[in-house]
Formats: structure tokens, C-alpha cells, sequence
């Protein structure tokens, strides 16, 4: 299974013909595990990474920085799952450090983030500050180098 | 004008079909005998701080002492066998090197040396330019690729000074179980041979474990063990690698060494050294996807009717060609001028490869796939 999850991890949109051929496993016990997987939601779901900016659509990615008061009971439970509601947000995650709730944002425009951010997230009775940092370019991304691959300058033909 | 010896050499059969493919466009090659991974990068981020800290001094003929050291620690982790690092382990320019400094070192004029075909190209060459008389032992699929004591035994004569052995095999990717190599060694021993045993590919055994020809009873002390760092670690252009053996072999060894190479570049082996240390976990996922590429070719190539053990070592597939009744040569020649997929023809590895073509797996499963589309289309019967 752990294989199968690795092989599947960097391409989403491999066979199973091809996933049984390259482990040895045959190819109605591939079927089988991969549906598991999805039920027990250990596939969480299929995406396609995309190069917005290269297709020539603007988008406006921010981390947003919260300080919260944390509830008496919950913690920080409540008001996270509370601001990952929003579709504006792409992920909120608590770290540790200066503040305490980290958000990527993703709008059309820096007036439309930030008018979020002063609008929807502020004003929110446990947030006690927001710092934006506007994102202005992406190197990589989930693993994926986002610039030039670095390729091996091998001849075509050696010993 | 040409020395003789150096004329008796024939011309490579590699680079005719180098310069075959140069200049041509488009091609999708499976002939590339190195790994298409660039070297990991916290080896190449170690070498770029040691030229920061200024090294790049000549260092000891034998090689730095804490490379030696992990070297030394990482044979007797992986096989048990002990060396001193002290006299017993020489750092190369990448085995290639050690395979010179092996066949000069033991070689006397007219000594022969059994060559076990199909194999790397530099064994015969090295043996005739170190003076000595290449014997070809041919293995086929009928023993999967493996050397057998009676083929070896054909060939003894009283001249028999060594044997080459190269498990997991370039080009054939076969490698030798415990037991049959302990045959060998039986033959060995009652023949008083050193075997010259070329393991750079031993990290790239898969469903098993590699045997150390040198950790076989009483085998270490008849052995020169070659490794290197090029095929396991992804790092051909470093030209690293190291040979072991008796401190008496070594020292002959360094004696031609020291006088042509005076040492390995301080820069590879600052590499090597953290390649040792750190590089276990990049080396590993290297293997894990040369294995699936392996079982994804092997599948397709039987499937074109090119009939292809599985090869449990290195990385490449060496199926046969005979069903098409074309010669290697012609098979890998019109291959590539009819559909441009370049693979090595199996006789520059030796007479007996004639009938099969080597087919390197070492390159992305998008290009294999592509390749074998083309090897089928240029399979079919056209009309
Ligand atoms: C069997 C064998 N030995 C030795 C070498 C050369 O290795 P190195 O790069 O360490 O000189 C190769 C490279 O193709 C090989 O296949």
C-alpha cells in the first residue's frame, strides 16, 4: 500500500496497469487498495498543480499572520476552524513563535485580500492582531520547483 | 608511428554509435550507462563548502585519511569484511582507474586474464595494454548471465594469472548468488587465481541482498575489490571510486598510481565523504525508483517479443533480439535511423552479446514509455 501511496503522491493521474506492472502487484489488488485508501480517506483527494501566473491569471496569494486569544475550553480550536470557512482562505495552520495562526489567502487583487483580511478576519472577537505579507513570487511549492528543472547533461550514448 | 599494443586495441564500438546519435534530433535514448539523477544535493552543497574553505590541495597518494576511514566502516557495515584503512584501501579516479591500476599491478608480459563476457568495455583493453593476454569466457541466458566453475575451468591454463568478475553486470544485469559464487572461489583457490571483482553496481541489487565476493571464506585475501561512487550515488563526473585488497596488492597498485594520477581530486573525495556519511536515504529512493522502471521495461520488452530475464541488479535490461533474425548492429542501427531511440548493441560488450541489445532503464519512465511506443511501431510489420 505504502508504494502504491508514493507512486501515486507525484502523479495522480497514473494507471493502475502501470502501478501493478512497476510493483510486481497485480493489478485487481492495486484496484482494491487504492479504493480502500479513498475510503478510509487516506486519498484525500486528486489535484493538478497549476501555474496560474504562466496561463496569464492573476492571482493574489498572502500569509496572513493572527495573534488570537485562545478560548478557555477549545483553545484555538474554535476560531481556526472558525476562519477556515472563509473560500477566500486556502489553509490556516497553528505554529508556534511570534503568533499563532498562519493563513495563506488567495484573492484577485491586494485590495481584495487585505479588504478581507480588515473586514472578515480582524474584526473577529479573538484576533487580536493580523500582519499580511503579500506573496510577489513562488519558487516552489509542494515539492515542485516552480523554475528551470535541473536536468542531467548526460550524453546519449555512453559505456 | 602508434604503439603496437595500443594499435591492437579495436576501435569502440560505443563511440561509433556516439557519433551516430550526435546531431541527431529528437532521439529518445536508452544507451546511457550512468544514472539520469544529478548527484544529491547535500553531496554537491558539502563540496561547494570545502572549496569555500579553501580546500583544494594535492592530498596523500592513497586519498584523504577520513575518506579511507568511511570506507573502510562502510565495507565492514554492508559485507564484514575488515580493511585497514591504513594500507589496504586506495582512493581512485573512479573505478575505471582501479581497473588500470588492477591489471598493471599483477600483470606479467604474456599473463593471461578470463574476462567473463558480456562485459563492461575497459577489461580487455586494460588487460592488453597492461601486457597481458584477454581470455573470453561467454555466459548466456541459459544460465541467466552467471559464470559457471566449469566455464571458468575450460579456460585455465598455466599462464592464468586472475579472473574479472562484475555482479550486479553491466550490460546483462545479472548478478551471483552466494552459492555460485562459492563455486567459483573452489576454482579459485585450487588454482591459485586473483579475482578482480568490479562492484560498482552493488548498491543497485534489488529483491536481495548483494554478496561481497571478497567476504567469501578465505576469498578477501585473493580479491581486489573495486567500488566506486558513480552508479549508487548518481556522481559519474566526480570520477571517485576505490579498490581494496591485500596491503601488498594496494601498495602495488599505489606505486602506479602515485606516478600517474599522484591522487584522486580533493574535491570528489570531500563528495564522497559525505556521500558516505549522509547519502543513504537519496541512494535509497534512487534504488526504489530504478526497481520500478526495471519490472515497467522487463513487462514491456517480453511483451514486444523481445524475450528479457529480469535483471536483479545495475540498471539495465539486455533482451534478445534473435526473434528478429537482424544482427545487433543492424537491430540498434535501424532502430534508431527508422524510430530514434538509441540503444547499445549487445556485441561491443563481448562476441556472445551479438543477438541481444542493451537497454538502460537509468532515464524517466515518460522516456521508456516513449521508446518502447517506438519499439513497437518499428516492430510491426509494415504494409
Ligand atoms: C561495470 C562497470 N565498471 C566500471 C565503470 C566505471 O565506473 P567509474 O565511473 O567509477 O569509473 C562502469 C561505468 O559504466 C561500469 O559499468
Amino acid at each position: 500500500m505504502k508504494e502504491i501511496l508514493e507512486i501515486m503522491e507525484n502523479d495522480a493521474r497514473i494507471g493502475i496497469d502501470e502501478i501493478a506492472a512497476m510493483t510486481g502487484i497485480p493489478e485487481s489488488q492495486v484496484k482494491k487498495a487504492i479504493k480502500e485508501a479513498e475510503e478510509k480517506g487516506i486519498i484525500r483527494k486528486y489535484k493538478t498543480v497549476i501555474d496560474w501566473e504562466k496561463f496569464g491569471e492573476e492571482y493574489v496569494y498572502a500569509i496572513v499572520e493572527l495573534k488570537v486569544s485562545p478560548e478557555r475550553s477549545t483553545g484555538y480550536d474554535a476560531i481556526a476552524k472558525r476562519i477556515a470557512k472563509f473560500p477566500e482562505v486556502i489553509s490556516v495552520r497553528l505554529v508556534s513563535g511570534d503568533h499563532d495562526l498562519s493563513l495563506l489567502v488567495k484573492g484577485r487583487t491586494m485590495k481584495d485580500v487585505a479588504f478581507f483580511v480588515a473586514e472578515k478576519v480582524a474584526p473577529l472577537e479573538r484576533v487580536q492582531s493580523t500582519e499580511t505579507h503579500f506573496i510577489l513570487k513562488t519558487y516552489k511549492q509542494d515539492g515542485d520547483i516552480f523554475y528551470e528543472k535541473e536536468e542531467s547533461k548526460r550524453l546519449a550514448i555512453t559505456p | 608511428m602508434i604503439a603496437e599494443k595500443v594499435q591492437r586495441i579495436p576501435p569502440s564500438g560505443i563511440r561509433k554509435f556516439f557519433e551516430m546519435v550526435t546531431g541527431m534530433d529528437d532521439v529518445i535514448s536508452l544507451g546511457v550507462g550512468e544514472p539520469d539523477f544529478v548527484t544529491p544535493w547535500p553531496v554537491r552543497e558539502a563540496c561547494i563548502y570545502s572549496l569555500e574553505k579553501g580546500y583544494t590541495s594535492y592530498t596523500s597518494n592513497w586519498g584523504l585519511q577520513e575518506l579511507r576511514d568511511e570506507i573502510a566502516h562502510a565495507v565492514a557495515s554492508d559485507y564484514g569484511i575488515a580493511y585497514s584503512p591504513e594500507d589496504q584501501i586506495l582512493v581512485t579516479t573512479g573505478v575505471s582507474e582501479a581497473i588500470d591500476l588492477a591489471m598493471r599491478a599483477i600483470t606479467n608480459p604474456g599473463d593471461e586474464i578470463i574476462v567473463v563476457e558480456p562485459c563492461y568495455v575497459s577489461y580487455n583493453p586494460c588487460v592488453t595494454l597492461a601486457g597481458g593476454k584477454p581470455v573470453s569466457v561467454a555466459t548466456d541466458p541459459s544460465t541467466h548471465f552467471r559464470v559457471t566453475p566449469e566455464q571458468i575451468e575450460d579456460k585455465i591454463k598455466e599462464k592464468t594469472k586472475a579472473v574479472v568478475l562484475n555482479y550486479p553486470n553491466n550490460p546483462t544485469g545479472a548478478i551471483m548468488k552466494k552459492k555460485d559464487l562459492e563455486a567459483v572461489a573452489d576454482v579459485v583457490v585450487e588454482h591459485d587465481l586473483i579475482v578482480i571483482s568490479d562492484e560498482v553496481y552493488d548498491k543497485l541489487t534489488y529483491d536481495g541482498k548483494h554478496m561481497c565476493f571478497a567476504s567469501l571464506n578465505g576469498m578477501q585475501d585473493r580479491t581486489i575489490l573495486l567500488n566506486g561512487f558513480s552508479k549508487s550515488y548518481a556522481m559519474t563526473g566526480w570520477r571517485i571510486g576505490y579498490a581494496a585488497s591485500t596491503p601488498e596488492i594496494i601498495g602495488a597498485m599505489l606505486k602506479v598510481h602515485q606516478y600517474t594520477m599522484l591522487c584522486a581530486p580533493i574535491t570528489a573525495q570531500m563528495a564522497a565523504i559525505e556521500a558516505l556519511r549522509n547519502g543513504r536515504e537519496d541512494m535509497l529512493v534512487m534504488v526504489r525508483e530504478y526497481d520500478r522502471r526495471r519490472k515497467l521495461i522487463v513487462k514491456a520488452l517480453n511483451a514486444l517479443g523481445l524475450d528479457c530475464l529480469e535483471p536483479k541488479g545495475a540498471f539495465y535490461a539486455f533482451p534478445s533480439i534473435k526473434s528478429t533474425s537482424m544482427s545487433s548492429d543492424e537491430f540498434a542501427e535501424k532502430l534508431l535511423k527508422e524510430q530514434k531511440v538509441a540503444v547499445v548493441p549487445g556485441n561491443v560488450f563481448g562476441a556472445c552479446g551479438d543477438g541481444f541489445i542493451r537497454c538502460s532503464y537509468a532515464t524517466s519512465r515518460d522516456a521508456i514509455k516513449e521508446a518502447l511506443e517506438r519499439m513497437e511501431t518499428f516492430l510491426t510489420p509494415k504494409g
